[in-house]
């Protein structure tokens, strides 16, 4: 089973075909200039003190984060990464929740208790990742396999990057969803860089996409920058897992635009590949694609546009007055009583 | 009652939990069709399916994290590691995810971990160990370590409804060994209760594990002197009976902590230093601790009886603190 390259996706008519109407897609532009707004405001905070420790970002990915949660069902679940708020974003996050758990607030998504974008809201399916990637992996294979022992028509997605498939939970968990054939998809974020280290160092064939054979299952290679290539593969994949074909690993192949976190200038990566890269920027490509093939008008644009700063200037406000935790409640929580279990996404 | 040897009970126990919620299943190395290294699962898969009885690829990480992600989305895992050493390749998803996944993301990890553990058959520095308290150390987690067959039923079946991951060491000594009446129907042993394996009052033996046995031998050799040591069992670690033990302190005023972990950094070193900080007044002697030596756990049967407490190192011990 060679590795497949994906086509780029064309014309609006192929896009109808996978799936989306006209208001998908103005959805799907809408949430990739929400998920890049609210890193930037992260920029900004951080510029101003108001966020603990480190900021992590994900410029560059959002086509790929996006694309793939767009292609999610609603009972479908996940565990993004750090360059995956896209994945937040279009499962419904509310974004003043986001912008409170960067600041450490009580009303981000973990209280305070985690930061950045190691959150997830898991009534919308998603579960929040470790720093000790791909430490989800194996978990994503749990949550499918759990699908498949109770014969519930549900997918889950986990997500890994180029570099920690070095780590050998990618190997466990792909080798055990193959064997099962569990109805999971595995995506990787290949941005190219494991914080300083590029691609050959961390792997010696020429797709991460390429180990899929070894598990028994498909590859794919995507342009990770055409949120539209993205959508369709994560959605034929998401859908052949759900109808009992099994796996199948995505790799999403981006440059990660900045720093690994806001501390890193990522001086080793060689600036004509910034260039390079930033010609086919994932939200610029979009945006002439729907000028071109869906008729989208400056006057819309301007509307999403807009609507997108307001929605993210409120957040921002709500966010900043949410409180900080209250150091008195430290040690609760540390365990869970028998009433916790008695939630939605547990059943 | 029936008359079950120990692992006879953790199997009983086991099947009766997952005949009852069907959310319960098993997975792990040659659980199923051979029915586990032990024979724990023996016959399971027979009556419960290739889906509820889960051999697995050797993969303790995926074995793991697969539980994690099961019991997330509603499940109620049973994992075997097939040896409790082989754990240390689990570690990193244990403590990373695992136990901190409530705190952080407010979702519980209801799953149990079966954990084979503990020397006495020259199984050697692999296949030996009692790690117990180095997860006693990662808060989030729960610690169970069984004794009797009554114990291990009970306290399998309070594992499986906990909401929290629940690692529960079986000692592999006490499998075959140890026999004791079991109520036939489901029952459960509520977390960080100790119980008193046998009365005394001249000093307290708090143990758990197959040291109960151990620490019960040497009492009764002891009462001969007129000497009645209480040989107190944790049965629990997280939680444990801190009050439980503070009364014992109270009424003998003379303690040993024994346990089959090595000696530095062992939970004995905490029980003793909480009984230091909240029963000093009540003590007439020193806190005493008898356990393993800082090594591996070594293969030949001299060196391994030289490692682990034997009946003479706790008469020794309660001897010492008699003449206080």
């Amino acid at each position: 089973m060679a590795v497949r390259e994906a086509e780029p996706v064309g014309s609006l008519q192929e896009v109808k075909e996978a799936g989306l109407d006209r208001e998908d897609l103005l959805g799907i532009f809408r949430n990739m200039l929400i998920t890049r707004g609210i890193e930037e405001r992260g920029h900004i905070l951080y510029k101003q003190g108001k966020i603990p420790g480190s900021f992590y970002t994900g410029r560059g990915n959002e086509a790929a984060a996006v694309g793939v949660g767009a292609a999610m069902g609603p009972n479908d679940v996940g565990t993004p990464l750090h360059r995956d708020m896209g994945v937040h974003i279009t499962r419904g996050v509310e974004p003043w929740r986001i912008l409170a758990q960067y600041m450490g607030r009580a009303d981000g998504p973990t209280r305070g208790r985690d930061g950045n974008v190691h959150m997830a809201v898991p009534e919308l399916g998603l579960h929040p990742m470790v720093s000790h990637l791909p430490a989800m992996l194996p978990v994503a294979t749990g949550m499918a396999l759990a699908f498949k022992i109770r014969g519930d028509q549900r997918v889950a997605v986990g997500w890994f990057g180029e570099g920690s498939a070095g780590r050998g939970d990618a190997h466990e968990a792909m080798n055990l969803a193959g064997v099962r054939r569990l109805p999971i998809v595995f995506v990787c974020d290949n941005n190219q860089w494991a914080y300083s280290t590029p691609t050959y160092l961390s792997y010696p064939v020429e797709h991460i996409a390429d180990r899929a054979s070894a598990y028994g299952f498909e590859g794919v290679v995507i342009d990770g920058t055409d949120v539209l290539a993205v959508y369709r593969e994560a959605r034929r994949a998401i859908e052949k897992a759900r109808a009992g074909g099994g796996p199948t690993l995505l790799e999403c192949l981006t440059l990660r635009m900045e720093g690994h976190a806001v501390h890193d200038d990522a001086f080793y990566v060689p600036k004509e590949m910034f260039e390079q890269w930033a010609a086919s920027d994932p939200i610029e490509r979009f945006r002439t694609w729907l000028h071109e093939h869906a008729d989208l008008t400056e006057d819309e644009e301007d509307g999403i546009t807009a609507s997108v700063k307001r929605l993210l200037n409120d957040a921002l406000e709500r966010a900043d007055q949410s409180p900080l935790p209250d150091p008195a409640g430290l040690e609760d929580g540390v365990f869970a009583s028998p009433e916790d279990l008695d939630t939605p996404h547990h059943k | 009652m029936a008359e079950l040897t120990y692992i006879q009970a953790i199997s009983e126990g086991l099947r009766q939990e997952m005949r009852r919620d069907p959310r319960v299943f098993v997975m792990g190395e040659d659980v199923g069709v051979y029915g586990g290294a032990f024979k724990v699962t023996l016959g399971f898969q027979e009556e419960f399916g290739p889906w509820r009885v889960i051999d697995t690829p050797l993969s303790e990480t995926a074995i793991m994290g697969g539980a994690t992600g099961a019991a997330l989305m509603g499940m109620r895992p049973v994992a075997e590691m097939q040896f409790a050493d082989f754990v240390s390749c689990a570690w990193d998803h244990l403590i990373t995810v695992a136990a901190k996944q409530f705190f952080r993301a407010h979702t519980p990890v209801p799953f149990v971990l079966r954990l084979p553990s503990g020397g006495g058959f020259s199984g050697g520095p692999f296949h030996s160990q009692n790690p117990e308290s180095s997860f006693a150390h990662i808060p989030g987690l729960k610690v169970v370590c069984p004794a009797t067959p009554q114990d291990a039923k009970g306290l399998l079946a309070t594992a499986i409804e906990d909401p929290n991951p629940v690692l529960y060491f079986e000692h592999k000594h006490l499998y075959r060994r140890i026999k004791g009446d079991v109520p036939e129907e489901r029952f459960t042993i509520p977390f960080g209760q100790a119980r008193v394996h046998r009365p005394g009052d001249d000093a307290v033996v708090v143990t758990w594990g197959a040291m109960v046995y151990t620490a019960t031998e040497a009492a009764q050799q002891l009462a001969a002197d007129g000497f009645e040591a209480e040989v107190l069992d944790l049965r629990t670690l997280i939680p444990w009976d801190k009050e439980r033990v503070l009364e014992s302190v109270r009424r003998t005023s003379k303690v040993l902590v024994l346990h089959e972990d090595t000696r530095t950094g062992g939970f004995g070193a905490e029980i003793a230093a909480t009984i230091a900080e909240e029963a000093f007044e009540d003590l007439d002697a020193p806190v005493m601790r008898v356990a393993a030596p800082d090594t591996p756990v070594p293969f030949s049967p001299p060196l391994e009886k030289a490692f682990i407490p034997q009946v003479e190192d706790v008469l020794s011990a309660l001897r010492n603190l008699a003449e206080y």
